[in-house]
């Protein structure tokens, strides 16, 4: 059932198989293209474009769009790791990211990233938004502060029923992320771990839980973002 | 639980997927979408309310809160406010005894501001309740609140005689004039209403559809997409049930032409939507009708049951056994990224409208995930043409590389605003003696989402080749603040107006508008205009077509007026945070009195 197909990436010939996202097929390669905004196995939504590459000189998500018999895919471009420094840039200086005084510093990918790309200084200047903690749902803590409105809770949590506990609200630079005061209240221990888990800041934390893993020991503590992928490669 | 919202859900099964309707009725119905509606309509049609307030509070015209017994959504584009709307909201202001953004404290009449209504030759103008009111002055608008304070209908307000052509129908009754100030082709009267689908229905779609193709045809809408090979690649796809959609939601500033085909040309659109369903294989058609146009809904009903009377549209068109097709209206709700064929496709399906990723392409998983496509108005119309007379003959008008003619919507400052129908090769130069325009310093080509051109550019031609527009013409005198009047107020439309999803889109846009107003304020050093270069290219990286234009009114001045921010900048100064510590502690020292 599975086709293999061939494809290029950064001048590297590559398998793959066919429909399989961009992403999913350079890390079969262990090539590593960053991504916030993605989760494996959940359709892909293309929100954050951290993992934007130029296909045949177009820039699209390689989240989002499958490999095909020869494609040329551009990743390591100076202008393209540029550009994704400058949307971590623009995430940083969109909400308000205190990562020291933050329970996911360590476990956060936006961090993770900010550290690969060596980021210092935004060179974009903070917006100091005006933003809210929601702390009235029973098992969940809403930092608003920390969102990046990547949407990861909204694909992935649902009740049984198949409905939305997450969900977008307003539009533009107003958006935000909101949860169901009624389906909240029922989400079970698991669910909200699950939800915490699957916010890659710290915008979605459980209460009653909290620096479970010591500062130091931590995900990428030790283990830079996207080194699980690279390593392989070095091996 | 409510009778009426009960009603409102039966009408449309209670189906998700027409949640747009549901809202928009129970939004008529009571001014506003009340806490127990939406507890309804959320416990009806089993979704979490969360996930009906995404809806709801991405679209402009829904509101969960009182908007005023009488809401007044004042139109706030560029070319309104080149007509003087700053009267008339000061005007509104005062007789409503509220400001804009607000409600009057009586619950009587509310006042927003919203995006070009599609009015722009004859401006400015307003919807309240629904009924959309042009040429306002503060006259004008003193007689609108007394009516209102008097307990009349809208309906009932208007004075003078009602506008030119079918506008003053008993089914539409609108103050609306349709300016046609050139017919071409398409905008022809030598036309009888039909004859195109009988000709086609004797013919094999793929015919129809390789004469599209030789017409050359491509999307009014802007995009330019040959209109034959989206066709061909629906066709082609596979699925269950085919769709056409056509584009009614033009809401680029300063367009209006569809409007004015919808108003005076309904029954060569429809026409143009049979053409397209017999040639690709649809079954349903689907005429996506922006919300500020609702009150061409009636009428345009009133077209469809008469195609159906006349088996031009229902089982078997034109005698054709097999060929069923029918068209139902579906309306927006206020959202300019719903013209955007998959946001629009998403916004039929009862949701947000976030544009899709792509691929897969809306030909190949459209609406409901069938191969769909979507048209413009001016498009479809178009085609019946090409369909009766052929591709040949299209071709005769226009240049090698873009065939046929292109419907202009003219506003701004000249003596003859409307709609134009010229063959593409048309010269800016051409354009602006026929429109009666004069001391020009700036034309917009596209609107807001196009390019602004100064003189030296005016012997450029419209067409693919040169000059690409969807038709939004406006003209702007050397009166006219280009940086402050025009730029300002379009970067702040596509503020307005993104959806959200995208990081580059939802952010980089206010980080120019600030950058932009450091500028006109005169703390803009050399620094900022390269900053806003180096930055503009991020925005490649968003999804869709208004990521990828949000900053090209910046970027376009900055291009062909840059002489304009060379002038504003500081000279000889290399840094500028733009804070000045004055203004910033300007109030606190009032209050303690500490000047």
């Amino acid at each position: 059932m599975n086709q293999l197909i061939e494809f290029r990436l950064d001048g590297v010939v590559c398998m793959g198989q066919k429909g399989q996202y961009i992403v999913d097929a350079a890390s079969d390669n262990n090539i590593y293209i960053p991504t916030l905004c993605n989760i494996p196995g959940i359709k892909p939504r293309g929100a954050c474009r951290i993992c934007s590459v130029r296909v045949n000189g177009k820039l699209m998500t390689a989240c989002t769009t499958p490999v095909s018999e020869g494609m040329d895919i551009e990743s390591k471009s100076a202008d393209i790791e540029d550009l994704r420094k400058a949307i971590i840039e623009l995430l940083f200086t969109e909400g308000n990211h205190f990562c020291p005084a933050c329970e996911r510093s360590g476990n956060c990918e936006l961090q993770a990233l900010a550290y690969r790309y060596q980021m210092l200084v935004p060179r974009f200047k903070f917006q100091f938004s005006k933003r809210t903690v929601e702390a009235s749902h029973p098992k969940l803590i809403k930092d608003h502060d920390r969102c990046i409105l990547c949407k990861r809770c909204i694909r992935a949590i649902k009740d049984e029923k198949g409905r939305s506990i997450f969900a977008f609200g307003k539009r533009g630079h107003q958006v935000e992320i909101n949860i169901d005061t009624k389906l909240s209240k029922n989400m079970t221990d698991e669910q909200a771990l699950e939800a915490a888990e699957i916010c890659p800041v710290g915008a979605i934390l459980k209460k009653e839980q909290g620096f479970k893993d010591p500062i130091g020991q931590r995900k990428y503590d030790n283990e830079p973002i996207g080194s699980d992928i690279e390593n392989l490669a070095l091996q | 639980m409510d009778k009426t919202v009960d009603v409102i859900i039966k009408k449309f099964n209670a189906d998700k997927t027409r949640l747009m309707d549901i809202l928009i009725d129970t939004q008529d119905e009571f001014g506003f979408i009340h806490e127990s509606a939406a507890d309804q309509i959320s416990n009806t049609l089993d979704i979490s309310r969360v996930d009906l307030e995404q809806t709801i509070s991405f679209y402009h015209f829904f509101s969960t809160k009182p908007r005023g017994k009488y809401t007044v959504y004042i139109n706030n584009s560029v070319v309104a406010h080149m007509a003087g709307r700053k009267d008339v909201v000061k005007a509104f202001e005062i007789e409503a005894g509220c400001k804009i953004g607000q409600v009057s404290h009586d619950g009587l009449i509310g006042l927003f501001n919203t995006s070009c209504i599609g009015m722009s030759d004859q401006e400015p103008s307003a919807i309240i309740n629904g009924v959309v009111f042009t040429r306002l002055t503060r006259f004008r608008v003193k007689e609108i609140v007394k009516n209102i304070r008097a307990g009349i209908k809208v309906e009932d307000m208007f004075q003078a005689s009602y506008g030119d052509g079918n506008n003053s129908l008993e089914i539409i009754k609108a103050v609306v004039n349709n300016h046609i100030m050139k017919k071409g082709p398409v905008l022809s009267l030598d036309y009888t209403f039909g004859n195109a689908i009988l000709k086609i229905i004797k013919q094999n779609p793929k015919d129809v559809i390789e004469e599209v193709k030789l017409s050359n045809i491509r999307g009014r809408g802007g995009a330019g997409f040959p209109t034959g090979l989206k066709w061909d690649f629906c066709r082609q796809s596979i699925g269950e049930r085919r769709y056409i959609f056509c584009n009614a939601d033009e809401g680029e500033p300063g367009t209006f032409k569809d409007r004015v085909i919808m108003t005076e040309r309904p029954r060569l659109l429809f026409e143009g939507m049979v053409v397209a369903a017999y040639a690709v294989g649809a079954s349903e058609g689907i005429l996506y009708l922006r919300y500020e146009y609702k009150y061409l809904h009636k009428y345009l009903d009133s077209i469809l049951e008469e195609m159906r009377h006349m088996h031009f549209l229902g089982k078997n068109i034109g005698g054709k056994k097999g060929f069923d097709f029918d068209v139902r209206i579906q309306l927006g709700a206020g959202a300019y990224v719903c013209g955007e064929e998959s946001a629009l496709i998403e916004s039929a399906e009862g949701k947000r409208g976030e544009p899709r990723d792509r691929p897969p392409f809306p030909v190949e998983k459209g609406y409901l995930g069938q191969p769909t496509i979507v048209n413009n108005v001016e498009t479809l119309c178009a085609v019946v043409k090409v369909v009766l007379n052929g591709g040949d003959w299209y071709k005769s008008f226009g240049t090698s590389v873009s065939t046929g003619t292109k419907l202009l919507s003219v506003s701004g400052d000249c003596r003859y605003p409307g709609v134009y129908e010229v063959e593409w090769g048309f010269s800016v130069d051409d354009i602006l003696e026929m429109i009666g325009a004069e001391q020009v310093q700036a034309i917009q080509v596209g609107g807001p989402s196009g390019t602004c051109i100064g003189p030296n550019e005016f012997d450029r031609i419209l067409g693919y080749e040169d000059l690409a527009t969807g038709g939004s013409m406006i003209v702007i005198n050397n009166k006219r603040d280009i940086l402050k009047d025009i730029v300002l107020n379009f970067t702040e439309f596509f503020i307005e107006e993104s959806c959200g999803s995208c990081t580059p889109c939802r952010t980089l846009p206010i980080l120019m508008k600030d950058k932009l107003i450091k500028i006109i304020e005169g703390k803009g050093v050399m620094q900022d205009l390269m900053d806003i270069e180096r930055w503009s290219g991020i925005m490649k990286a968003n999804r869709c077509g208004l990521g990828h234009t949000a900053l090209n009114p910046i970027l376009s001045t900055l291009k062909n007026f840059r002489h304009l921010y060379l002038d504003k900048i500081q000279k000889g100064v290399e840094f500028d945070t733009g804070f000045r510590l004055e203004e910033a502690t300007k109030i606190g020292r009032l209050v303690t009195n500490r000047n």
